[in-house]
């Protein structure tokens, strides 16, 4: 027996070494297949209809406009850039709905936590409320119902005096720049680093020799004495403001936002900040209690435990989720579509129902919202290493 | 402890602790004007929800039409569905009231008061003025039904078995009355609407995702590198785009890539769309409860001779999965939350038929009510399934092991 078994080898079809190369290959050969499959039906039926695959439409001529633009666009320019405006109005939505969400989403969080029974029962239901309801019926509510729902611009509603709610967009104040305001900006960023690096060195004198050394004055201080001097070179100031009136036809000055990015961003804000609120309460409930009570041992007042003891311990917590969450807002302001808030879903849209061309637009958005994802999530890994624990 | 109370009681010598004071007042100052940022802070709100609650009830009892929704409950619910061939919806809905019924009976607990809050749901349907005679009817008909399971079910628990087996064949049994197949008169998909296509998109995607979801888990916790490196791919980059551009995906390019072999309509499409997309998200899920299995089980697995499907199959998988229920509760409430992404790849889902609503020229003026209510259900149906899920956990103990 034992010699029998000694003399015929191992089948192939039993060897360890060959079996995980031979699934490999099968495997690979199946998916190759899938692909051929589908990439053969798609050429043939796009054959069928007489068009062909390819990515030289980006260079003709956009025949479309769009409403919200941050760059010049006209119906005369090309596909691609009507893709960057896209792109950068995604962007804008992304950035100050990170921004909101993120402030709004701290404080519900920590009234969720505070020992005010009202504040913490509001954040409560509003939590509930958010999260529990689709994102797009939201946008639906705040689109149709309110934003589109105001008066019309002669009618529009007042707000302080100086933001008007209308039909066709919310009105607010803003600044137009003036010739002098890159001066301005210069002196301000060259106040801002020597404020940075002057209350770090006037902080580490303190930590060294015990003395005050008034590290907050130096960098406030510094800021303005970089202001001041700004003023001196230009003698003018860095911006006008620029209030709206209603004028003949529309609004005249102030910033118009239309009802579409209105009512995205309230939403996409209102929306995320209810799961960041989560987020930071799991976070501070994670830090250990004994902490807490160390730092009112030592005396110190609650707002200080809360910015000095519990949120730097929190925050390592919190990053991994919150990072989601922001990647969550970038993928969800794709519903813009729905409410003709053009982004770069909807100048996709455009583009295909122009061009017919589905496979190379849809390919293209795919690869921006991967680049913004990979691009955020690496932003936030890195602030994520920086903000961990340094064991010793 | 009762115990100790006695002899606390008997003892003259040990005193008991003093009874803090308890008091309307006491409480506001503890709770609402314990320091004065307290005081603002609770003024603040105060203001906010007066504010807000005062504004609502008026818009709600004064201002709103409600009439919208009561001429269009039937489009919202079931959509296009033919009239003549609403009974077998209904029926669906019984056999699901009994079989909540049953399981209400055997594990009381959470299933016990789902039944009771579904029960409640349907009291309150009832008892809406404008609901047409003939749901009421079934709807009665169908608190019977839970009322008859519950009663069968009681304290058998021989029955649960079968009670199982029910659920699943629930799917298929749901699918065929909706459409047919022959037996009954076909109801095309394209007439499948309302709430009743948002939840059945949503269990689609759920059922359908799941198997693909453990491979692609599997997959990624694979030694082989293609295998591995193809599902890596696969969850990133579906994790990566929204949902919209794979619904536009499976819309516009899935006829293209099928060619002129399969033909499928725009429900399907959006199920499969759905199905891709979901699949990633608990491909994620599972990974996590692989991991949480210590590398002794993987080790005992091996030393007792079981082959690697096995292995997966009867030592690595059922105690993954019951480790990541919850998750996955969380990540369907998700898909049921996203399933209103249809209505802008153009199905009349509940969301879809609110917007061609409004479009009315009759019901001009009434997106509140309308979109208002489509909220209210969601948030109706989010939160039941939000306690099961949180019930579940405690139930299963996950992370107390």
């Amino acid at each position: 027996m034992n010699k029998h078994s000694s003399s015929t080898t191992t089948p192939f079809w039993r060897d360890k070494r060959v079996i995980p190369v031979l699934l490999q290959i099968i495997f690979a050969l199946f998916v190759l297949l899938a692909g051929f499959f589908f990439a053969s039906n798609a050429l043939s039926s796009m054959s069928q209809i007489g068009m062909s695959f390819g990515y030289d439409f980006l260079g003709k001529m956009a025949s479309f406009d769009i409403g919200d633009k941050f760059i010049d666009f006209s119906s005369t320019d090309t596909y691609a850039k009507a893709f960057l405006v896209g792109i950068l109005n995604t962007l804008r939505v992304a950035f100050i709905g990170i921004i909101l969400a993120t402030i709004l989403g701290f404080v519900v969080g920590v009234s969720r936590l505070s020992n005010n029974w009202l504040a913490r029962n509001v954040a409560t239901v509003y939590v509930e409320i958010f999260r529990n309801t689709p994102l797009l019926v939201q946008i639906f509510i705040w689109f149709y119902a309110i934003f589109l729902s105001f008066p019309v611009i002669e009618k529009s509603l007042n707000v302080f005096g100086f933001i008007y709610f209308s039909n066709r967009g919310t009105v607010i104040p803003w600044f137009d720049l003036t010739s002098s305001s890159f001066i301005w900006f210069i002196a301000l960023l060259i106040g801002i680093i020597i404020s940075g690096v002057a209350s770090k060195i006037r902080m580490k004198q303190q930590v060294d020799t015990g003395k005050r050394k008034y590290p907050i004055v130096w960098a406030v201080g510094s800021i303005l004495v970089a202001l001041c001097v700004a003023w001196i070179v230009t003698s003018e100031s860095p911006l006008l403001l620029s209030m709206p009136e209603i004028g003949a036809r529309g609004f005249a000055g102030g910033y118009t936002i239309g009802p579409g990015f209105c009512a995205l961003l309230v939403a996409l804000v209102m929306y995320t900040a209810a799961y960041i609120a989560e987020i930071v309460r799991g976070g501070i409930l994670a830090v250990s209690k004994g902490q807490v009570e160390a730092a009112k041992a030592l005396g110190l007042r609650s707002p200080t435990i809360l910015r000095l003891i519990i949120l730097p311990q929190a925050i390592r917590i919190i990053i991994p989720p919150l990072t989601s969450q922001y990647l969550n807002l970038i993928k969800n302001s794709s519903l813009a579509a729905a409410v003709a808030y053009t982004e770069l879903v909807g100048v996709g849209i455009t583009i295909l129902s122009q061009t017919g061309k589905s496979v190379e637009v849809i390919s293209i958005v795919i690869l921006v919202y991967l680049a913004m994802s990979l691009f955020t999530s690496l932003l936030m890994n890195i602030y994520n290493k920086y903000s961990q624990l340094v064991e010793r | 402890m009762n115990n100790e109370n006695n002899s606390r009681d008997t003892h003259p010598s040990i005193i008991s602790p003093p009874k803090p004071p308890i008091g309307v007042l006491k409480w506001l100052t503890d709770n609402l004007f314990s320091s004065w940022i307290n005081t603002i802070l609770t003024i603040l709100f105060a203001g906010i929800s007066v504010f807000v609650l005062i504004g609502s009830i008026e818009w709600i009892f004064l201002k709103a039409d409600w009439h919208v929704i009561a001429v269009n409950l039937k489009l919202l619910v079931v959509g296009q569905y033919p009239v003549a061939e609403l009974w077998r919806i209904w029926i669906c809905l019984t056999l699901i009231s009994l079989l909540m019924g049953l399981s209400c009976g055997i594990w009381k607990g959470a299933m016990g008061h789902l039944t009771i809050a579904v029960a409640v749901l349907y009291l309150i349907v009832i008892s809406l003025p404008f609901v047409m005679l003939e749901t009421r009817y079934w709807l009665l008909g169908n608190i019977a039904a839970m009322v008859l399971g519950y009663l069968i079910g009681k304290n058998r628990f021989k029955l649960m078995k079968f009670v199982l087996i029910g659920w699943f064949l629930m799917f298929p049994v749901i699918i065929f009355l909706l459409s047919g197949f022959g037996v009954f008169h076909h109801v095309g998909t394209n007439l499948w609407g309302g709430f009743l296509l948002t939840l059945l998109i949503a269990i689609v995607a759920i059922v359908c995702s799941f198997p693909i979801g453990v491979l692609l888990a599997l997959g990624r916790r694979s030694k082989l590198p293609i295998v591995r490196w193809f599902s890596i791919c696969y969850i990133e980059v579906i994790r990566g785009v929204p949902l919209i551009t794979i619904l536009f995906v499976a819309q516009l390019m899935l006829p293209l890539f099928l060619g002129n072999t399969i033909e499928i309509d725009n429900v399907i499409r959006a199920m499969v769309g759905f199905t891709l997309f979901t699949a990633a998200y608990l491909a994620e899920n599972i990974r996590g409860g692989l991991q949480s299995i210590p590398r002794g089980q993987f080790e005992a697995a091996e030393a007792l001779g079981l082959s690697a499907t096995f292995k997966m199959t009867f030592i690595i998988l059922p105690q993954a999965l019951r480790a990541v229920i919850p998750a996955m509760v969380g990540s369907f409430i998700g898909i049921f939350k996203d399933t209103s992404l249809v209505a802008i790849v153009g199905l009349t889902d509940i969301l879809g038929m609110g917007k061609n609503i409004i479009s009315n020229p009759e019901f001009l003026g009434t997106q509140m009510e309308v979109f208002v209510f489509v909220a209210l259900v969601f948030l109706i149906f989010c939160n039941m399934m939000s306690y099961a899920s949180r019930r579940l956990e405690s139930a299963l103990g996950v992370g107390k092991r």
